[in-house]
């Protein structure tokens, strides 16, 4: 039993890790889809986050100067993709599209150029790296039953980004639910023509959203490269940005509620690992590709409309005309 | 000229706003050409003129949403450089859109709020805007709950909260563009209380419409627009509907057409306990029963949104109905008969469907296509595999005689012409057939004045000739002046089947909102 708990301590803690990146993406795409604009590039903007924070950690020896470029980088990503659709009115979703493919292209040739290790680039010393904050007095808590377990596992011993992460989704509450700028954002979401008629920019909101967005994108590649790993592979994205804009879409544009989705998408993935050739009771052994699909599974019956409704921004993925 | 009479006489109080010679003109059309307006303060003042003449252009660059291209624009005598409507509001100017520019998921708070929240965080102007809505709510009789959802109002609340949103930052200037084409007419009575307690305040209000009752009803001076100029400036009290008809045309127009005596004979037409509930399960019909006999309009009224639609598409096969039955000429329709638009045509019936561009045309088709189509496996359009271009264009060529479509060339796209004349195109297909049942909705919506005399003229005609035909609108002067029988929808359900002879506009309007003939008469 006890060894069961530790199993699950030790599921419910790989589970915050995989969800880090995904709660920040998660916070991006809120952001960038209240403001009406589809961010179909998260992906893209976590790829190139995750290579520029790797590369520049490795060629200066800062992994804080690292995280400073990964956010540059994205945001990067985020003004082109707001410049063909918000500027120029163009598709939101092929926009999207063609700055992951982007992204996937420029990481691995840059990488190349760079570094000439097929795309890698080269792995940070573990003391190079963002290293997890022992919190206090987890040594005195080790000797209080379970609590001391949970507190050395799961409060304490991430790296600062988890905690960035954590903070980032009550901070996203508030921005959209509290202040004049996330009113005016839900706003240009819903009806752009009421914020037009207001006297404020719709050009000017929305690009702030996506700039958000990108630095949210950009702190997330960092983690995958530079905190979680220790240097950036071709690919190592893996549609996490996806799976964040699912979440996105599970938690129904809602900060707290995606912020569960990702938790949950995260531990199906976590549980994944260590299911892997166990046999459970009843069940039998789980193949795990069935797991990792759930995912999107479940995302897609959501949008089929089999659990509960989905209620997007009402303007989503239409350029405003005057 | 009248408006250069008004400076002169006016000169004691600067005049509210002022157009000095505004031109616009998008690509290649003069949307606006040298526009002159001088408006009064204190004064309810009227722009009238067609669809299509320019008046919410010139509106829209008054509120600075679109940029002139030439001209001055000077707000209490002083010219202003209106670049963005945050210009205007910030020289006193609101605007009460067409279309309401309200976020139906936000409160009315939340909307009034919106570009005015008074500082960083929510919390710190929420407290100064809930006393702004009082205040501006008693001062000007606006009766609103600051905390009700959008989307949870009606259509004259929400014009409310609009108008709300136009007052807050003390603006002395109210634009209302078409402000009652939505309403029902006791909610267009109280929107013009409210006008005139605005007026009294000394706003100065200005009603752009194409409705001559309103500009006749509550303005004190009118100018009217056609073709993109001002083409003459009255005082209200000294022109006439007749004459600011004829200056909007630019001819002499007939009202109201008239409508021949009728000798109703035998029912082609009727629906028994029809019901249709769509694929979410929501009831949008619901026990409907009609008859409609030869030679006879039944008009149905309702205020747009209460089935109307529905109703047509439902009549014309297009949707499936799930409950009652149709009748057309003897043959029953069921919900488990098969049907399709298709079908329905083969019975007899002909439709000229609400929406034209959706279901009337195909815009990036020509003229000549868009006049065979529905009609493609007959003759007319050859015999064979291949399409008889000759026939196909002779047909057109005849009709757009016969119906004055202007211009009267077949191998222009259907988009390139106006909205009456895409409305002739239609209209010219559909009854050219001689239909002995017809279904019309909405057959001005966005029609000239001249054009809809002529389609009204022809639609009495084939009543004359002795179509059964019914009739959906949301214009009730249409209804009222074409229909034998007025049948009243309201959510959906049929409220009551009153003569025309029995009906005006005030039990129209109560049953609209969905009071019993009795009540309503009462």
């Amino acid at each position: 039993m006890a060894d069961f708990l530790y199993q699950l301590l030790l599921t419910f803690d790989a589970t915050l890790r995989i969800a880090t990146p995904l709660i920040l993406c998660a916070m991006a795409g809120i952001f960038a889809e209240r403001s009406g604009v589809i961010d179909i590039s998260l992906e893209g903007k976590l790829l190139s986050g995750a290579f520029v924070a790797a590369a520049v950690a490795a060629l200066s020896g800062s992994v804080l100067l690292g995280l400073i470029c990964a956010i540059l980088a994205s945001v990067t990503m985020s003004l082109i993709h707001g410049f063909a659709c918000i500027t120029h009115k163009g598709n939101q979703v092929i926009s999207g599209v063609a700055i992951n493919i982007l992204a996937s292209g420029l990481t691995v040739v840059i990488g190349i150029a760079l570094f000439r290790r097929g795309g890698q680039t080269p792995t940070l010393p573990r003391d190079a790296r963002f290293k997890p904050i022992e919190w206090f007095g987890v040594e005195s808590f080790d000797t209080v039953p379970i609590i001391g377990a949970i507190y050395r596992q799961l409060v304490s011993g991430h790296n600062i980004l988890v905690y960035i992460a954590l903070l980032a989704v009550p901070l996203t509450a508030f921005i959209i639910f509290r202040t004049r700028f996330g009113l005016r954002l839900r706003a240009v979401g819903e009806v752009p023509e009421a914020v037009d008629s207001a006297g404020l920019s719709v050009t000017w909101l929305r690009y702030r959203a996506l700039i958000v967005g990108g630095v949210f994108c950009g702190i997330a590649g960092a983690y995958l490269s530079v905190a979680q790993g220790g240097n950036f592979v071709r690919e190592m994205s893996a549609g996490k940005g996806y799976i964040a804009l699912a979440a996105v879409i599970f938690g129904n544009w809602k900060p707290f509620a995606a912020f569960l989705a990702c938790l949950m998408f995260g531990f199906l993935e976590a549980a994944t690992s260590r299911l892997q050739g166990v046999d459970l009771p009843l069940i039998g052994e789980v193949p795990t590709q069935l797991m990792l699909a759930l995912p999107y599974v479940l995302t897609v019956l959501l949008l089929a409309g089999f659990i509960g409704k989905p209620s997007p921004p009402a303007a989503i993925g239409q350029p405003y005309h005057k | 000229m009248p408006f250069e009479e008004k400076i002169g006489s006016g000169a004691s109080a600067p005049l509210a706003l002022e157009l000095r010679g505004v031109s616009k003109s998008f690509g290649l059309i003069l949307a606006n050409r040298n526009i002159n307006l001088a408006i009064r303060p204190g004064t309810i003042h009227g722009i009238i003129g067609e669809n299509g003449a320019g008046k919410s252009t010139l509106m829209n660059i008054v509120y600075g949403m679109h940029t002139r291209d030439e001209g001055e624009i000077l707000v209490a005598g002083a010219s202003v450089d209106m670049r963005s409507s945050a210009d205007a509001i910030s020289h006193g100017i609101g605007m009460v859109h067409q279309h309401f520019m309200l976020v139906p998921t936000f409160t009315v708070l939340e909307n009034v709020m919106l570009g005015t929240e008074g500082g960083m965080l929510l919390r710190e102007g929420r407290q100064a805007a809930r006393a702004r809505i009082v205040e501006l709510s008693e001062q000007y009789n606006l009766v609103i709950n600051p905390d009700a959802l959008v989307r949870d109002l009606n259509v004259g609340q929400r014009q409310r909260v609009e108008i709300i949103k136009a007052l807050k930052g003390g603006a002395n200037i109210l634009i209302l563009d078409e402000p009652t084409g939505v309403l029902t007419p006791q909610e267009a009575e109280q929107l013009f209380e409210i006008l005139k307690v605005l007026r009294d305040q000394g706003v100065s209000v200005l009603l752009i419409t194409h409705k001559l009752a309103e500009i006749m009803d509550i303005t004190d001076a009118v100018d009217i627009m056609r073709q993109g100029e001002i083409v003459g400036h009255r005082k209200t009290s000294e022109t006439s509907p007749a004459e600011l008809a004829e200056l909007m045309v630019g001819r002499k127009v007939l009202l109201e057409v008239e409508r021949t005596a009728t000798s109703p004979s035998e029912v082609r037409f009727s629906a028994t306990n029809l019901g249709y509930t769509n694929s979410l399960g929501v009831v949008e019909l619901q026990d409907i029963n009609f008859e409609v006999r030869a030679g006879e309009i039944l008009g149905v009224a309702g205020v747009s949104g209460n089935g109307q639609t529905q109703l047509m598409e439902v009549l014309a096969g297009m949707r499936h109905l799930t409950a009652g039955s149709i009748n057309i000429l003897g043959t029953n329709v069921t919900s488990s008969t098969v049907t399709n638009p298709r079908i329905i045509r083969d019975l007899g019936l002909r439709h000229i469907p609400e929406d034209r561009h959706k279901h009337g045309l195909i815009l990036h088709f020509e003229a000549r296509e868009n006049m065979i189509l529905g009609l493609q496996d007959s003759d007319l359009a050859g015999s064979g595999f291949l399409m008889d271009q000759a026939a196909i264009e002779t047909n057109c060529r005849e009709k757009m005689q016969d119906y004055d479509v202007r211009p009267s060339e077949p191998s222009h796209f259907a988009k390139n012409f106006s909205g009456g004349n895409q409305q002739k195109i239609v209209i010219a297909r559909e009854f050219s057939a001689n239909p002995v049942v017809l279904l019309v909705g909405q057959p001005t919506r966005g029609v000239d004045v001249g054009a809809i005399e002529f389609i009204h003229k022809q639609l009495l005609e084939l009543k004359d000739a002795g179509c059964a035909i019914l009739l959906v609108s949301v214009e009730l002067d249409e209804i009222m002046s074409l229909s034998d029988r007025i049948m009243v929808l309201c959510d959906g359900k049929n409220v009551g089947i009153l003569p025309r002879e029995e009906v005006d506009r005030q039990t129209l309007g109560l049953m609209m909102a969905g009071q019993k003939r009795e009540e309503a008469l009462a």
